[in-house]
């Protein structure tokens, strides 16, 4: 099987975001590759042991953001393509969906396109919806488990979930897959991975090389802040026992009518 | 400007998204105020009484597609039809809410009708030229304005973030059926078998959410079983720990929710992680049990309403975030605050 991840780098989770002067700063935390794409990785990995193949991580980004391509490489990752254009900044979904079905078509032969369920940054959980729509390929959002994989016949069996449940779903092969975190830990890099994945080197894609145009954004962002912090008067409530504890409790929640 | 807007109600299995209704009070007032119309879509198998239930909720017409084909959740259909909608009824803007299926229609629509999209969106602005949407980034660490350039704009709204309308039994409209002509075996997915959930109260749209966190499983007057081992010993005792936390949201008709520290240690299914990594909620009332407040948990709940922090520890971040603090063990805490609360609530 052939398998392109797509990844993403972001600020630390564990970072405090602040607005200055319009630009968004995380201070000194660290980058990391976004934590929702270890999922699709380790998937990837996992079905490449199991049916053969080899793995691409793909990012999109600025060339020097190579954290997640390298976690990518460093986990067993075989090859990396970045894309990357000035013409890119600020791009909107639509927009980064066209470019990377360019890339996956030009990576080519793909069977499967994996994704983390969204990025811990923007949050919208779009592009594995949008880019199988440019494909025009089945579209398998929130995958926990794949049951099946007929790699022959080029079908694969998942689990999906949605609010009421799971549904089991049978898709023709090339596909585009989110995976949640009930998918299973991801590994940790291996010391080896990580030597190796230092010394990678892997091809940068300009649009030119995509053989397409800078796309127009449609959506744009004239404004980031922080929200207002709401005044917090945090009361403890006193009593002597837990029973007292939470007899007054309950008396201050039907007091400010939150009850 | 006259807007037309189009609200999508998402159902599965005839059973409608609460949020959804939420989308056609926020189509109605912009309807009201630009002099504009809505329709809503509802797109399924066997949901033709839905139509109604659209209309009392504020829709002046209703496209329907009624159909084998859109039985289960298969995006691709579900988006031709979308596109459909919005081909014969031109809007300005198409709402849906920010759940499983709305996120991918709205992706999807997006592509076919080249335009952008908006997920999220938690305030809406349309009393300029152009519409405003606010919607949370970093999990709400910081909020972003943003415009859409094209039309339709597509939108997906965080639920709990509008207003649900009171249904009016009162309004008329009119209900338009499209044509889904295909075959259900034409779409390229088939869906094998559904494992419906016992859904409790789904935490997106909860007006109060109890969560557990890592202290679910220091009971200090609880031994495991001897012929565990230590993890599994932790995971017997955070067991019985959450049983008190589900106790409570029980009494409150709320929905159970975790910090990542408790999901990853294997107490709770990672439905109920709240948090940067999992879900962010706003509720009117949210109580922490056992939790210490990491930034990425206080991300996805501080813009709750009232926040209740139960922790032994009086250091815990978590009471900078809450109004009301119980410094205490919650194992002792909260059995007689669940029959406190029973007890007011049963008068």
């Amino acid at each position: 099987m052939k398998i392109i991840v797509c990844v993403k780098q972001v600020p630390d989770t564990a970072a405090t975001m602040t607005v200055e002067n319009g630009v968004i700063s995380w201070g000194d935390a660290p980058l990391i590759i976004n934590p929702w794409d270890e999922y699709a990785v380790e998937a990837a990995l996992n079905l490449v042991a199991d049916h053969g193949g080899d793995v691409t991580a793909l990012c999109l980004g600025k060339e020097e953001e190579t954290e997640a391509i390298k976690h990518a490489l460093a986990m067993g990752a075989d090859a990396a393509v970045m894309v990357s254009d000035p013409a890119l900044k600020g791009v909107d979904n639509l927009s980064a969906s066209k470019v990377l079905a360019a890339a996956i078509e030009k990576i080519g032969d793909a069977d499967l396109v994996l994704f983390g369920q969204q990025s811990v940054d923007t949050d919208t959980g779009l592009l594995p919806v949008q880019v199988a729509r440019v494909l025009g390929w089945p579209s398998l959002t929130l995958v926990s488990k794949i049951e099946n994989v007929a790699a022959d016949d080029g079908n694969i069996q998942v689990l999906r979930s949605m609010e009421e449940g799971g549904q089991v779903v049978d898709a023709p092969l090339p596909a585009v897959m989110s995976v949640t975190k009930d998918y299973g830990e991801p590994r940790y890099p291996s010391f080896m991975g990580i030597r190796k994945a230092s010394k990678a080197e892997y091809p940068v894609w300009s649009l030119g090389d995509l053989g397409i145009e800078a796309p127009t954004s449609a959506v744009s962002w004239p404004e980031v802040m922080e929200p207002e912090e709401k005044e917090i008067i945090t009361e403890i409530i006193p009593g002597d026992t837990p029973e007292e504890k939470a007899q007054n409790l309950v008396e201050k929640l039907i007091a400010e009518k939150v009850l | 400007m006259t807007k037309k807007i189009l609200a999508y109600v998402d159902q599965f299995h005839g059973k409608v998204q609460p949020s959804s209704w939420e989308g056609l009070g926020l189509a109605a007032a912009i309807a009201e105020d630009s002099g504009g119309e809505t329709a809503a879509l509802i797109l399924g198998e066997g949901i033709q009484e839905l139509a109604e239930e659209a209309i009392h909720h504020g829709a002046d017409q209703v496209f329907l597609a009624d159909d084998p084909v859109l039985k289960d959740f298969r995006p691709e259909p579900l988006a031709d039809m979308v596109k459909k909608a919005a081909e014969s009824f031109q809007p300005d803007l198409i709402l849906f809410p920010s759940t499983t299926r709305g996120r991918t229609l709205a992706g999807m629509a997006a592509v076919d009708l080249n335009t952008g999209v908006m997920v999220d969106v938690i305030d809406l602005d349309w009393s300029g030229d152009e519409i405003v949407a606010t919607r949370p980034i970093y999990a709400g660490k910081l909020l972003a304005k943003l415009v859409c350039s094209t039309t339709p704009e597509v939108i997906t709204f965080r639920p709990r973030a509008f207003d649900k309308p009171e249904p009016d039994a009162g309004r008329s409209g009119t209900v338009t059926e499209l044509e889904v002509a295909l075959e259900p075996d034409a779409v390229a997915t088939a869906i094998a078998s559904i494992q419906e959930k016992d859904q409790g109260v789904n935490l997106s749209d909860a007006s109060i959410i109890v969560s557990g966190g890592r202290g679910v499983a220091l009971n200090p007057n609880l031994e495991a079983p001897a012929d565990l081992d230590e993890e599994a010993a932790d995971v017997w005792k955070a067991e019985k720990g959450f049983a008190l936390v589900g106790d409570l949201a029980d009494a409150l008709g709320a929905a159970i929710g975790a910090s990542r520290a408790a999901v990853d240690a294997g107490y709770i299914i990672y439905d109920h992680q709240v948090g940067q990594t999992g879900k962010v909620v706003s509720p009117d009332l949210y109580i922490a049990c056992g939790i210490s407040g990491a930034i990425q948990h206080l991300a996805g709940m501080r813009s709750s309403q009232v926040i209740v922090a139960i922790n032994k520890d009086p250091d815990a971040p978590i009471f900078n975030f809450a109004r009301f603090g119980l410094v205490g063990d919650l194992h002792a805490i909260l059995p007689p605050l669940t029959e406190a609360l029973k007890s007011y609530l049963d008068q």
